[in-house]
């Protein structure tokens, strides 16, 4: 029977078996970030183990840095500095790679990594942060961990870990225009829930993968972990080849055609069995919008907010009815049209330069609506200056669209900025759960296009009615 | 890490589904570069009145008695979801909750949970409602015990139901073992790997940096 790229990896990447179903894996790349690496380099140095290997270990500030303008290692997050500079002594003193403020490397940790050529095809890549899935984009295996973890895959290069089920979705059809990678994980999502994908590894293949461009397939694993995954991976094929070549970590002329030659043999086999399949017709698809607190709460920007009552399932209707409540909106609703008092367009979902090229081709000659706080976060310092470079930053800024440093900034309330109690938002970001963004905030996801249309109509709009679109 | 092998204590029923980390503890609670003090910032959404006081939401389970002695939880599906802050756990652990059952997890809760000592139990939402509906009816006397030597969970009225863990965590968590300390003894094998993967994949090894 065939393998499948998963079944590859894992096979590839074992230490040893440790029986009951875990293996030992060798962990090719760890990233670290101030919000959560600062605790586990710390956890290490109090438990007397250094890091093995810290030429390939990597660490950025992204979470808590302040995204205004002349920053500083002052944050509005109260206590935020401590993070900053605890990283970056515990950084120094561990020798590993430091992206810090200032670096025209830095920026939010999965936007950098494959940027940087550090997330490769078929290396196993962890970092303490739920998203790392992104770099399944590049047919990584890269997952999410906690910080003792981080710990241990620090101290010995290898995690323990019980292989998961394997699941592959295939997205078949063309995509309508309006309709983005960050559409059909939304759907997806809507449709089998935010548990959906517990306990999978999920392939994502079919023909509307195929043709999506690199960055469209990190917004697509991005939320893999939304669905409940413990990853999510596209197998990588010339696009991504294309795509790596020539980055600063990536394997340099002399060695590039051996790691070509090896990330063919990466692919699912034919004949290869999953645990599930699923397939998605992609061409009926519109543009998604979430309604309620988790991702799954979402649908098309036609519909309008489903009827609590109608839902068979007592724990999915209480926990739809808590949404409407802490969302203020009735059942039955509109969604397009509903007026919004902020947009957002950031986060490691889609914050990358093709995200920022579209949203400014599609903002050209607008003015975001009156009453609007609209705010741009570009993912990375290079995402910025390239951003610059092609004159993105002003078509943001004529619009009414602040433009920013890179980091997470508000695509999660750290205590310091948010959007204000009770005030809707609509936001290129993956979570949209109580408080995320800022207490009681009410986010709607959608993407950057939506995100743009919204903007400008002052109101959730459907982006294939923008005018001059 | 601290030992579990039995715990007899107030279980607190939490019926939500999709409790994600940022609900467990909000990021804006995760105040200084720490695993404690986090305890008071536990649910701090929806265990106080408004976002930042400290006034208690009187409503909030862990706000009534019994249950501000509860060391167990139960919840819906998908508990802990979202957000790998394992400060989600270390929260939970040093307010006092010691075990939680739920019909399922988020992944890199559910391996942060055994890392520190606290044991996530995986059994079928209906025990959990059926448990619920007892505990209401009688929430100074009902007890739950968490019996990870037998993988049972049996609750004070008689009744009990199995729940399966995967031995490495149930080893872990009975030992109280620390995770380095055993991977490096396989030390060889994992120097053994490295040397045979870098004649394979030569471009995954950086050359190491000057300091
Ligand atoms: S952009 Fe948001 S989701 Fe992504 S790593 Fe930063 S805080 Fe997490």
């Amino acid at each position: 029977m065939g393998q499948t790229i998963i079944d590859k990896l894992w096979a590839e990447h074992t230490v040893a078996d440790l029986g009951d179903g875990a293996t030992l894996l060798y962990i090719d790349r760890i990233f670290l970030h101030e919000r959560t690496g600062s605790v586990a380099l710390k956890g290490l140095e109090t438990a007397g183990h250094t890091v093995r290997h810290p030429e390939q270990v990597f660490c950025t500030m992204d979470h808590i840095v302040d995204t205004t303008p002349g920053r500083t290692d002052d944050t509005r997050m109260p206590g935020g500095r401590e993070f900053i500079t605890s990283t970056r002594a515990s950084a120094i003193a561990a020798g590993i790679h430091l992206f810090d403020l200032g670096d025209d490397r830095q920026g939010i940790v999965h936007v950098v990594s494959p940027e940087q050529g550090i997330a490769l095809p078929g290396v196993t890549l962890v970092c303490p942060d739920s998203h790392t899935c992104t770099l399944g984009g590049l047919g990584a295996l890269a997952w999410g961990i906690g910080s003792t973890e981080g710990e241990h895959a620090l101290a010995t290069k290898t995690l323990a870990v019980r292989k998961p089920r394997s699941m592959r979705i295939r997205f078949e059809g063309q995509l309508q225009p309006g309709v983005y990678a960050k559409d059909l994980i939304l759907h997806l999502i809507s449709r089998f829930g935010a548990s959906g994908g517990s306990g999978y590894a999920i392939e994502f293949a079919g023909s509307a993968i195929r043709a999506l461009p690199i960055e469209a397939r990190f917004t697509l694993c991005n939320m893999a972990v939304e669905f409940g995954a413990w990853t999510g991976i596209v197998a990588p094929d010339e696009t991504t080849f294309e795509y790596v070549r020539g980055r600063p970590f990536a394997p340099g002329p002399a060695i590039w055609d051996q790691a070509v030659a090896h990330w063919r043999t990466l692919a699912t086999d034919a004949d290869a069995v999953f645990d599930r399949e699923i397939e998605i017709d992609c061409s009926q698809l519109g543009p998604h919008i979430t309604w309620g607190t988790s991702p799954q709460h979402g649908g098309n920007i036609g519909d309008a907010v489903p009827d609590p009552a109608a839902e068979p399932d007592q724990n999915r209707r209480q926990s739809m009815q808590r949404a409407l409540d802490y969302m203020g909106l009735a059942p039955g609703t509109p969604l397009e049209g509903l007026p919004i008092s902020a947009a957002f367009i950031g986060s490691c979902t889609n914050s990358r330069i093709s995200d920022l090229r579209e949203a400014a081709r599609l903002l050209r000659g607008h003015r975001v609506a009156a009453g609007v706080k609209a705010i741009c976060v570009p993912g990375s310092s290079q995402v910025k200056k390239a951003a610059e470079a092609e004159g993105i930053d002003r078509i943001f800024r004529e619009a009414g669209f602040e433009w920013r440093e890179s980091g997470c900034s508000m695509c999660f309330y750290a205590g310091g900025e948010s959007f204000g109690l009770e005030e809707r938002v609509v936001s290129s970001t993956n979570r949209n759960f109580e408080n995320r963004q800022g207490p009681r905030t009410r986010t709607h996801l959608a993407s950057p296009a939506t995100v743009v249309a919204s903007a400008i109509a002052g109101s959730l709009a459907d982006v294939r009615k923008l005018k001059g679109n | 890490m601290e030992k579990f092998t039995r715990l007899t204590a107030i279980a607190a029923p939490l019926l939500r589904i999709n409790v994600d980390t940022d609900a467990i503890i909000p990021s804006r609670e995760m105040k200084r570069v720490s695993k404690t003090g986090l305890a008071e910032g536990l649910f701090a959404g929806w265990r106080y009145q408004s976002p930042g006081s400290r006034a208690e939401n009187p409503d909030f389970i862990l706000n009534r008695e019994p249950w501000r002695k509860a060391q167990i939880l139960l919840s819906g599906i998908n508990f802990g979801c979202g957000s790998s802050r394992e400060h989600a756990v270390w929260a939970l652990h040093e307010w006092g909750i010691r075990a939680i059952l739920a019909p399922s997890f988020g992944s890199i809760f559910q391996g942060n949970c055994v890392r520190n000592g606290i044991v996530p139990v995986v059994i079928d939402n209906a025990v959990i409602e059926g448990l619920a509906r007892k505990i209401e009816a009688d929430p100074h006397g009902f007890r739950l015990t968490v019996d990870l030597e037998n993988c049972r969970v049996s609750s004070s009225q008689g009744e009990s139901w199995p729940f399966t863990i995967p031995d490495a965590d149930r080893e872990m968590l009975l030992e109280g073992l620390d995770s380095i300390a055993v991977t490096l003894k396989r030390d060889a094998a994992i120097l053994a790997y490295r040397d045979r993967d870098r004649v394979r994949r030569p471009w995954i090894y950086l050359p190491a940096r000057d300091k």
